[in-house]
């Protein structure tokens, strides 16, 4: 077959750069978290869960919540430029809510480093306000600093995809559930969302491995213990050379997200038949 | 933000009381978009601002004097910078036309399973295997140099360059290669005549992201390049650790540039015929 040959020899030189620089990387990290000095064993498991079990909490909570937020608020943003009736409210949010797309993870950390800070805008608009006294005004640079920095980043993505998909269903089912005395709301949740559940989906699982892969955000925001997974692994490497308890844990960020990623090759699987 | 529009009726007017809620609900978001923005401005030209003052005593751009100055880094770190992303573009279009144009058209064994491994970068946690990398590249010789940088961006630019050029290829109308074929064109003078420029914007597209993707890479930059390649990410993350903000947030301003600005043409670039495409 010498087409096949052909479309097979185009196809090598990328498909090999993939498996040299990616797939073999990430299985020498999953072997090398299990050498220990010359052989092999669990050591370096021990290690990570005694000092950091906190931090693999830490890093599951605030990226679960992250994601929780991106969905409600991209649906929200969604919803309202597929169902939205005031046209120019419409215009101005779709105008408005793409911003943070293409800006890069770090410059929204060092955009939200000074934000949010003890005596960032944020505060001193509340102080100003009468709403809070001076000194009660916190620094939200922790758990807080890092879900409000990746909504604030993911949201648009996962937006931009909802709309796309939502402005591509029928109209029709929209109309008679509107002429039936439907509510907006009532319209979105039982009719929009279910239709564009697999473009939520692949959205919200691609969001959620981006965070679990971004060392910038909390690396700027919050290293202070607790801290997230990838700060952690830089730690380790850098400060110790200590690449078994980097790649140990490496692999339990691993299996975080290949816990995500294998409903999202199902769902892409189950499209693409 | 789905708040109900409810027209209330009195007589012949009709009365919308929610454009109040609804300006409301705009302002928070512009304020929740741009505020952030606006804050890294000021801090870009604040030349004195300290504790409890809400805005800075002084303005200037003397910041930015100094970030461009010859004997500032930032100079050497944006040509660094944009050399690694113009490469990282080539490397990466020129093992990813062949590549989309054989996905797209030709019959190859496991197609599905092959579209799959480039999405492989994305679906992963990159950390990990950029550790190893590093560690790989050491022993090589390649941490480091600037070429070890375009290798780590050319890895993750080709998710996007991959998907891309396959869905721009798939868009371009088979009908009109079998008429170029059919008054005698051969197969390459058809792909160069007819297919590539009608494939051309799409391609753009995914040379753009590909370019804006290395322009903003920092992990892979931080563990492979760093301090030998001083991007302008890493320029930006070590001013901001160093505690000078202003010359973080100038470097900020500097790579949100060209982000912003493909957001605003992004639409222009990317037809909905491609964009239906990617994934198929």
């Amino acid at each position: 077959m010498p087409t096949r040959f052909l479309a097979l020899a185009l196809v090598v030189p990328a498909l090999a750069v993939i498996v040299l620089l990616f797939i073999v990387p990430l299985a020498a990290s999953v072997v090398g978290a299990f050498e220990v000095g010359g052989g092999y064993g669990l050591g370096n498991f021990t290690k990570t869960f005694e000092f950091y079990a906190p931090d693999i909490a830490f890093t599951v909570l605030i990226v679960a919540l992250s994601t929780g937020l991106i969905g409600i608020f991209a649906v929200a943003i969604g919803g309202y430029l597929t169902l939205g009736e005031n046209p120019r409210t419409v215009a101005a949010l779709r105008w408005l809510y793409r911003w943070p797309l293409f800006i890069p993870f770090i410059v929204v950390g060092q955009i939200f480093r000074t934000f949010i800070a003890k005596n960032g805008p944020v505060n001193n608009l509340l102080v100003n306000a009468g709403l809070i006294a001076p000194f009660d005004a916190v620094s939200l640079l922790d758990w807080r600093g890092i879900v409000l920095a990746f909504v604030w980043k993911q949201t648009p993505f996962v937006a931009l995809l909802l709309a796309g998909a939502m402005a591509s269903i029928d109209r029709g089912t929209i109309e008679a559930a509107r002429n039936l005395g439907a509510s907006r709301l009532r319209i979105l949740m039982e009719i929009v969302v279910p239709q564009v559940a697999t473009t939520l989906l692949v959205g919200l699982i691609l969001s959620f491995v981006t965070m679990m892969s971004v060392l910038s955000v909390p690396l700027m925001i919050n290293a202070q213990s607790p801290t997230m997974l990838t700060v952690d692994i830089a730690f380790r490497i850098n400060a110790y050379g200590d690449y078994g308890v980097a790649n140990a844990l490496g692999l339990v960020s691993l299996l975080i997200t290949a816990s995500v990623a294998v409903i999202y090759l199902r769902v892409s699987m189950r499209e693409r038949t | 933000m789905t708040s109900e529009a409810l027209p209330v009726s009195t007589g012949i007017f009709r009365v919308d009381l929610w454009w109040l809620p609804r300006a409301l609900a705009l302002g928070l978001l512009a304020f929740i978009v741009f505020g952030p923005l606006a804050n890294l401005v000021v801090w870009s030209v604040a030349e004195k601002w300290y504790f409890p003052h809400a805005l800075p005593l002084e303005y200037g751009f003397g910041y930015w004097a100094r970030v461009f100055s010859p004997r500032g880094n930032a100079l050497e770190s944006l040509t660094v910078s944009i050399v690694v992303a113009v490469i990282t573009v080539i490397v990466s279009l020129t093992l990813a036309i062949p590549a989309g144009y054989a996905l797209a058209r030709l019959k190859l064994p496991l197609r599905g399973v092959i579209l799959l491994a480039f999405l492989i970068p994305q679906a992963f946690p990159n950390l990990p295997v950029y550790v190893n990398v590093a560690r790989l590249f050491y022993q090589i010789g390649l941490n480091g140099t600037i070429a070890g940088v375009v290798l780590v961006h050319v890895t993750h630019g080709l998710v996007y360059a991959v998907w891309i050029a396959t869905a721009a290829f798939a868009a371009v109308d088979r009908e009109l290669e079998q008429a170029a074929r059919s008054i005698g064109a051969g197969a390459w003078r058809a792909f160069q005549d007819v297919t590539l420029p009608l494939a051309a914007p799409g391609l753009m597209a995914s040379a753009v992201f590909v370019f804006l993707e290395s322009l903003d890479e920092f992990t892979g930059s931080y563990f492979v390049g760093a301090p030998d390649v001083n991007t302008l990410p890493l320029l930006l993350y070590t001013a901001g650790a160093g505690g000078n903000y202003q010359v973080a947030s100038v470097t900020a301003l500097l790579l949100l540039v060209p982000s912003v600005g493909f957001m605003l043409a992004v639409e222009r670039f990317l037809k909905a015929d491609v964009l239906a495409r990617v994934g198929h």
